[in-house]
């Protein structure tokens, strides 16, 4: 989230879309109530389905599972075809003025620069024009056709009220009503926020989906305001810790991205990565990379990390190819792989194509699982006959499975969807001889250290130097870990300004990673958690809710990265003179010499608006992006089918069969022969989390397999008509990749839509079932959901694929 | 005159009627409520956190026993944090069952190996685990950790070894994942962040 879930309360427009905030996050749901309630704010609910959210909303409105961008296109058509965006925000605080690359074309499906061969683009056109000092050229007037504002506006004409209801399956009227309710928001004086969740990310154009309302929200003028941002509500309760601690392979704490095969060395690593400013003036943060870098390697190898060896950059691996989890389990399928560890992590549930994972986990020498329940995974060679077909005599996979503790049975610290780093305190010990993750990493790790520094063997000098503080090596204690992710001096810092002031020293813990060094001076396991735990002690335990600001900032409770600021750019929620756009929900404001207000300004302190340092900090151009191309398949999102479409074609290009779907998305050799078509598989189905289960866990708790004892699938009452299925039958769904069966709730929350001039109806699937658990055994949703995936973040195509159903 | 809830039932049974006790001024209702204690009462409460979605609640653990090493704690009973600002002590359907998760049946208790073509788990001890796995991993990291790529740069990175985190895992462990699996040259790392 850029902003939290307290926020919420502060919106005057709510929309859900691409999530159920009522039953994935009911206690955050609240807080559209409490803006319902205290400000009469309006929720929009646009979902497949009439959730739970969409039966307390002010409006809602069906859509196809996977036309998310026709709809928003539409959105952007509408605001700029109306003249209702924010027009001083948009000018100031976004790239329309610049001008880019007059060789850049959008023709018929293809951005200019596809390679088909390589499945990319080659963005040399997706540029920005620059001038002979580097810097980025704009264009004021908003006139010339080269500019970001008039080439987004001509991309999205084609989304026509017309074209969008005719792919998304929303009635017109309905999609405008939405687009008048949102135009509203474009006022100084409102605000809309957005709710998402894996409904916009699972798709092979899931980046493109936010990037889409993130567009929206820059023409309102709704980022870096209260009530407003775009607002992610995440998976798992730490998800978005264990996200910026960065387990996962592009990169190192901290978003730091991890050096590949082409960073030869630690000069030419720094080079690509510290950006120079692509306007005059501006704070171009990620300047700073080298000295959180250095920090960090200095967290990890201690004094082994020096200046004269590039603080050990040849002990971090480098990447020669992809290894996200689609990644990983083709290369396991492809028998690369040997051994493999799942912790806390199922899946032979939660990864698309069970078959395929099952087959992948089959062909590994050694598998590890540390979890504290018995997971499909950990059993994937026991034959649980139709519900997981194996062998186990033919499956040579040696499995261990170790017990680890739950969460109340830990200390440490939980970062919350908005950013909020909470402390938690141990309630009791685990049962038996369960143990907690850091001690079986440690366990691990130190056993490992013993053999290769008595044994040798390839390559020990990060093993045998990594450094290891902890009063009880076998305990990392969570209190040791949390001060090392912060930062501390290893010499005395100084004051740049003053080279005589000490601000910190040696020893001490950091106030915050502006003091960080690229010397070696400090250390810091992750930049952006810098000053959780200063010398003030563990910000994180922080427990005083108050909120003098009735904003619901509450900035003595826990610690908000980065630097305990509430909401992201909140330089962005006052005008250009420094004046909140909104006396009523100001966050900061300049007061004449610096930056103050119910928030941790987000803007160097003493930038006095003169000098026009622009808000989006972490942007060489300091300015927010319209037109973004780091993104995989063009600069401006574009309607895409899904993989697995009921369509002949992509409306948006009906002669182009090669714009059907995603021309960039991940596909690997082989997969590509595992999709359906709509000639056998007619329906769309699309997945959920039902209220009172949590993905495949509390299948394991008692209540929870009362409450929702048994797997069904939901269908709307057209399509159980046609196929002769009543209410409470046993059904099987199947895709081209496998098959399960569940009981049919038939029901009105379905509607069948009118797509294309064909009728399109959707099946409904929870995905909270499987075969261990107290729940009564059933058959594991991702059994029939496609291997393709994001091109940007390689997310599964889980929301949008091709069934068919009969009755059993 | 105090008299507890047994001492009643004998003062009855040896033949006074209730009534009459209470007129010589007997009166049994301080040591009912004894008997009937509050549950909650001598429990300690611990600060935690919902593991379940990212609204992350916050709960209060109750649990017997003071922590002391021979005392050990159960975890009694749980209910929503009233102090915290998000979800002001209410809990979902899915958080007010966390007392069943954490009493599940089906919790791991001790290490367990699957040999290879078994059809069955067995107990090991965590020696055993430990041992047993890392002798894996060092032949596995020894026989196909890459030192320099093709073209002689230094690379240092082990991808026959696949590691999926847990984002249920605090930040503590997490970074000590991270940072335990990057010095043994791990690339293939991926967490639920993605799916």
């Amino acid at each position: 989230m850029t902003n939290h879930w307290v926020d919420i309360k502060n919106a005057d427009l709510v929309v859900i879309m691409g999530g159920n905030a009522a039953e994935a996050h009911p206690c955050g749901f609240k807080w559209v109530v409490e803006a319902k309630k205290g400000r009469k704010a309006r929720l929009i609910v646009v979902d497949p389905r009439f959730t739970r959210s969409a039966s307390v909303s002010d409006f809602y409105a069906p859509i196809r599972p996977g036309s998310d961008i026709a709809f928003l296109g539409g959105v952007i058509n509408y605001l700029l075809t109306n003249d209702k965006i924010h027009h001083d925000y948009v000018k100031n605080y976004t790239n329309a003025t610049f001008l880019i690359d007059e060789g850049f074309k959008f023709d018929d499906g293809f951005f200019s620069g596809y390679n088909a061969e390589k499945r990319s683009y080659d963005k040399a056109t997706w540029q920005y024009q620059k001038d002979k000092d580097g810097y980025a050229m704009v264009d004021e007037t908003l006139q010339s056709p080269h500019c970001v504002f008039q080439l987004m506006k001509k991309h999205y004409s084609r989304y026509s009220p017309e074209l969008v209801s005719k792919v998304t399956g929303t009635p017109k009227e309905d999609f405008l009503k939405i687009c008048g309710m949102i135009a509203e928001t474009s006022v100084p004086g409102k605000t809309m926020t957005i709710l998402y969740a894996l409904g916009w990310t699972e798709h092979t154009v899931g980046s493109q989906n936010i990037r889409t309302m993130a567009m929206i929200q820059l023409l309102l003028g709704n980022m870096g305001r209260a009530g407003g941002g775009v607002n992610a509500l995440r998976g798992h309760s730490n998800v978005q810790g264990i996200t910026d601690m960065c387990l996962y392979s592009e990169v190192l704490p901290g978003y730091l991205s991890a050096p590949t095969d082409g960073d030869k060395t630690f000069d030419e690593y720094l080079a690509k990565r510290t950006p120079k400013a692509l306007r005059p003036n501006q704070m171009n943060f990620p300047q700073n990379f080298p000295k959180w870098i250095t920090s960090l390697c200095k967290a990890w190898y201690g004094s082994a990390a020096t200046k004269e060896n590039g603080f050990c950059y040849d002990w971090l691996p480098k990447k020669d190819a992809a290894y996200d989890a689609m990644a990983i389990f083709e290369r396991m399928h492809q028998g690369k792989m040997q051994g493999f560890v799942c912790q806390g992590f199922n899946p032979l549930a939660s990864m698309a194509n069970k078959r395929k994972i099952g087959d992948a986990l089959a062909k590994l020498k050694y598998l590890v699982i540390i979890d504290p329940l018995s997971t499909e995974t950990s059993e994937f060679w026991k034959n649980y006959g139709e519900f997981n077909q194996t062998d186990p005599a033919q499956i040579q996979t040696e499995v261990f499975r170790l017990p680890c503790t739950l969460v109340a049975e830990d200390s440490g610290s939980y970062t919350n969807s908005g950013r909020v780093a909470q402390w938690h305190w141990k309630a009791a010990d685990g049962p038996g001889d369960s143990k907690g993750d850091a001690e079986i990493m440690a366990a691990l790790f130190l056993r490992l250290k013993e053999m290769y520094a008595k044994d040798g063997g390839k390559f020990p000098d990060a093993i045998l130097n990594l450094a290891w503080p902890h009063r009880i090596p076998a305990k990392p204690a969570p209190e040791e870990l949390l001060m090392e992710i912060s930062g501390k001096a290893l010499a005395d810092v100084y004051d740049p300004k003053d080279k005589t002031k000490v601000i910190a020293k040696a020893g001490e813990q950091l106030a915050g990673f502006a003091q960080l060094r690229d010397d070696g001076s400090t250390s810091c396991g992750n930049w952006i958690y810098g000053g959780c735990w200063s010398q003030a002690g563990n910000l994180t335990a922080r427990r005083d809710a108050a909120d003098p600001s009735g904003l619901g900032q509450t900035l003595n409770w826990g610690f908000a990265w980065p630097a305990n600021r509430r909401i992201l750019y909140n330089r962005a929620g006052a005008d250009p003179s420094g004046k909140p756009w909104d006396a009523k929900r100001a966050g900061i404001r300049w007061t004449g010499t610096a930056w103050a207000g119910n928030d941790v300004p987000d803007m160097r302190p003493d930038a006095a608006p003169e000098e026009k340092v622009m808000p989006f900090i972490m942007t060489p151009e300091g300015v927010a992006r319209l037109f973004a191309p780091l993104m995989a398949e063009g600069p401006f999102p574009e309607h895409y089918e899904p993989y697995e479409t009921p369509l002949d074609n992509n409306p948006f290009h009906p002669k182009n069969p090669k714009a059907t779907s995603n021309p960039t998305a991940r596909v690997f050799k082989g997969d590509m022969d595992s999709f359906g078509t709509a000639k056998d598989f007619p329906y769309v189905a699309t997945t959920y989390r039902l209220v009172e289960h949590f993905h495949f866990w509390t299948k394991h708790a008692h209540i929870n397999a009362v409450l929702q004892p048994e797997h069904f699938v939901e269908i709307g009452e057209e399509l159980a008509k046609e196929k002769g299925i009543q209410a409470g039958d046993k059904v099987k769904v199947r895709s081209n990749r496998g098959y399960i069966k569940a009981v049919a709730v038939v029901t009105k929350r379905i509607r069948t839509l009118d797509v294309d001039g064909k009728k399109v109806h959707t099946v409904g699937l929870p995905l909270n079932s499987g075969f261990t658990g107290v729940t009564k055994p059933g058959f594991i949703t991702n059994t029939l959901t496609p291997f393709v995936g994001d091109p940007n973040c390689q997310t599964p195509e889980y929301k949008a694929f091709l069934v068919n159903i009969e009755k059993v | 005159m105090q008299v507890t809830r047994r001492q009643f039932f004998k003062i009855c049974s040896a033949g006074l009627g209730g009534s009459s006790i209470a007129m010589l001024g007997y009166s049994p209702t301080a040591a009912l409520a004894e008997v009937r204690e509050f549950k909650l009462a001598r429990a300690t409460e611990t600060r935690n956190m919902c593991p379940y979605c990212s609204v992350s609640c916050g709960v209060l653990a109750y649990s017997i026993g003071d922590k002391s090493k021979n005392a050990k704690a159960k975890i009694i009973h749980i209910e929503g944090d009233p102090d915290n600002p998000v979800n002001r002590g209410t809990l979902c359907p899915k958080g007010a069952g966390l007392l069943d998760m954490i009493n599940s049946p089906n919790r791991l208790k001790f290490p367990e190996v699957r040999e290879a073509g078994s059809n069955e788990w067995k107990r090991i001890s965590w020696d055993e685990a430990i041992t047993r796995i890392t002798k894996h991993m060092k032949a596995d990291r020894d026989a196909n950790f890459v030192e320099k790529n093709a073209e002689g740069t230094t690379v240092n990175r082990w991808n026959t070894f696949g590691f999926l985190a847990s984002s249920a895992s605090s930040n503590e462990p997490g970074y000590l994942t991270v940072k335990t699996l990057r010095a043994l040259g791990v690339v293939a790392l991926d967490t639920q962040a993605r799916i």
